[in-house]
């Protein structure tokens, strides 16, 4: 429900990501669990994990392709394909629909729409005392009405 | 003024969220401005989160804080001199004062707010360390029976007592153990684990040392959620510099024991606050539930022997172990020992963190530390413990705080979130977003769960489209499927994500009869 789940197909990856991906490898795949860890570094480094890279991944752990794949599909976090524009979570959880995260929702679904930002929902950012709670890329920020929300995302705009 | 005065500004998540770092320049601005010699010190929270961003000077007196300090407010703040404790209308006096804080009972929760989360000078020149040393002295069999003797019980939600784990993975024949934190904190009105790990993240590895030290682990991983990265960043660095001192390593404090400590991040999946289900994604795997037995302390990570305990447990080990196990069963009652730090959340006008002995009241703390509902208007329903636990109303809101007590009356302590409603909230709707939920998150492994939830769901939905269309009959039909529904997927699911998504949903059903349309209830427990 909050993640795309595209078919990945139009993404494949470049020759540096690739690399990318090659380097995340032979730093990880020794560590014992090491699959999590080897997807969180991949998407930090490409903003996505490209389904052409599964195969490579695979082979360095030693499982098949349906495991990694179902490991990425099983995990909200992960993404097959490039987020559009600034990630933007609006938590909808119950302490944050208390304070009205549901009409929050409403509101930002339709003001999302003229902007880049790829619109999700978060099941708790741990902010509940402080609720509503969204966060916009690698930002908290607390009691958010519509109107702040807003003024976020236009300051999103400016410093794009 | 010789000396730089010290000012504090939380770093905490929500702080953050409410514009500390804003703040925190403008300070550092303000005071070159105008030549004033300041040591800024970024701590963590106190956890009075309605005063946020709560800044704090010390002063001869003590610490004196005013909040909530926006970026606008700090030059007239040193225009009134409050680098001196100087007066102004955002002046709350000294912070130790401050009736919501002076009235709790903070053990483990004792120096948050007060130090830098990554200092260890800060940490030991407050008691830091002081439970590991204590440790390494004596028998690891003894130090179980101080933790077995305290009476802690496991904070996450289960509350199985912790001593009786250590017990059995200490007992147990391994080539190698491990000693796993479960910080995979998901549910909604929770967030002492989170501030634990930001604010006072030594306070959890040193509980952790200690479990390894009194079974023989010597691995040990803290599963953190992906939706806290400040909590991940702290650890990673409190691990380093605790690894660096020689706390961690393969010789801890020189005793030739090693315990070595590893961040393993989540990714968005709430099942996998279940233990078993953290354990498949710690390995590598998608988060599904194992079947117990075999239990973990047995057979967990890995296959090996394994001490899983929450943050909260962790963390109130080292007081434990510094003060004796009779000073922290103390507090609390019967079978409840210790105190419990409770997350105030929701519409609530004070919302924050309370440490309290068990015993306390519901009513005392939403109302009595809380202040009723930010909205100021009626409180309507408390949930309790989480998305999992039962919607409290009026009637039990007397009872004292105790894991047996609250069980009686089919309410769930859980990991102490408690989410406040105001009269405007739906029950119908809070119902049916417990099953959406937990149709969203089901790891897919057992059927009541994972079909129950989308059931659960549509029935909810016929109910209110019976009620709209006036069809009293069919009401009470899908009223009764309702209840049996639940019924199968207490009885019938592995783990408490299907196991006890019932408990809001009964308990919206029984106490808020109105709300589903329903005027003469068929009360029965939830």
């Amino acid at each position: 429900m909050n993640k795309t789940t595209g078919t990945a197909r139009n993404y494949p990856s470049s020759p540096q990501q690739k690399a990318t991906v090659r380097a995340v490898l032979d730093a990880r795949s020794q560590q014992p669990g090491a699959l999590l860890p080897i997807l969180h570094d991949i998407q930090d480094q490409l903003g996505y994990i490209p389904a052409d890279v599964v195969a490579d991944i695979a082979e360095a752990l030693n499982v098949s392709r349906a495991e990694v794949h179902g490991v990425i599909t099983y995990y909200h976090h992960f993404r097959s394909e490039p987020a559009q524009g600034a990630v933007v979570q609006v938590c909808r959880a119950e302490a944050c629909q208390s304070c009205g995260s549901e009409a929050l929702w409403e509101h930002a679904s339709k003001s999302a729409a003229g902007h880049n930002v790829t619109l999700e929902p978060v099941y708790c950012l741990g902010l509940c005392a402080t609720a509503p709670a969204v966060q916009i890329r690698d930002k908290f920020h607390a009691r958010v009405t519509p109107t702040k929300f807003d003024r976020l995302l236009a300051q999103l705009k400016e410093a794009a | 003024m010789s000396t730089a005065v010290k000012i504090y500004v939380p770093r905490d998540s929500a702080a953050l969220a409410l514009g500390a770092d804003e703040t925190a320049a403008a300070i550092q601005s303000e005071a070159k401005k105008r030549n004033i010699a300041i040591e800024l010190v970024r701590n963590s929270s106190r956890g009075l989160f309605w005063l946020e961003p709560l800044v704090e000077v010390a002063t001869q007196k003590g610490r004196v804080a005013y909040g909530p300090v926006q970026a606008e407010d700090v030059a007239r703040l040193f225009d009134v001199g409050f680098q001196n404790g100087g007066a102004h209308k955002l002046g709350l006096g000294l912070t130790e004062e401050i009736d919501y804080l002076k009235k709790q009972e903070r053990l483990t929760f004792a120096r948050m707010g007060i130090t830098d989360p990554v200092s260890l000078e800060d940490y030991q020149a407050h008691e830091g360390y002081a439970g590991l040393r204590k440790a390494l002295e004596i028998k690891p069999t003894d130090v179980v029976q101080q933790v077995l003797d305290s009476g802690l019980r496991g904070r996450g939600g289960a509350a199985f007592p912790a001593g009786i784990k250590w017990k059995t993975v200490a007992a147990a024949q391994a080539d190698q153990k491990y000693v796993v934190c479960n910080a995979d904190e998901g549910d909604s009105g929770t967030f002492s684990d989170r501030m634990t790990m930001e604010g006072d993240p030594y306070m959890l590895i040193e509980g952790m040392t200690i479990a390894a030290m009194a079974t023989g682990a010597t691995r040990g991983y803290i599963y953190v959620r992906s939706e806290y990265p400040h909590a991940i960043a702290n650890l990673n660095e409190a691990i380093a510099r605790a690894t660096k001192a020689g706390f961690l390593g393969d010789s801890v404090l020189g005793s030739g024991r090693a315990f070595h400590l590893e961040v393993r991040k989540g990714a968005g999946s709430y099942v996998c606050g279940e233990e078993t289900a953290m354990l498949e994604s710690i390995e590598g795997k998608r988060g599904i539930v194992r079947a117990k037995p075999p239990i973990p302390a047995l057979q967990g990570l890995f296959g090996k022997p394994t001490v899983i305990n929450n943050v909260i447990t962790y963390a109130s080990v080292p007081i434990i172990l510094a003060r004796g196990a009779a000073f922290y069963a103390n507090y609390g009652m019967g079978r409840s020992k210790g105190t419990l730090p409770i997350q105030l959340a929701g519409n609530i006008k004070h919302g924050g963190l309370v440490e309290k002995a068990f015993g306390v009241t519901l009513r005392e703390l939403v109302f009595t530390y809380g202040g009723g509902t930010a909205s100021g208007r009626p409180v309507k329903a408390i949930q309790v413990g989480g998305p999992l636990g039962a919607y409290v109303p009026e009637q039990h809101w007397d009872l004292p705080m105790d894991y047996e007590g609250w069980t009686a009356v089919g309410a769930t302590v859980g990991h102490g979130g408690i989410v406040v409603h105001d009269d405007t909230s739906d029950m119908r709707k809070l119902a049916r977003y417990a099953m959406e939920f937990c149709a969203i998150e089901s790891c897919g492994k057992c059927t009541p769960c994972r079909i129950g939830s989308t059931r659960g769901v549509e029935v909810i939905d016929r109910l209110a489209d019976a009620d709209r269309q006036g069809k009293p009959e069919v009401k009470a039909q899908q009223v009764k499927l309702l209840r049996d529904l639940c019924d199968t997927m207490v009885n019938g699911s592995l783990c408490a994500m299907g196991g006890m998504t019932p408990f809001p949903v009964l308990s919206a059903l029984n106490h808020y009869p109105q709300d589903f349309g329903l005027s003469n209830p068929d009360k029965k427990a939830a």
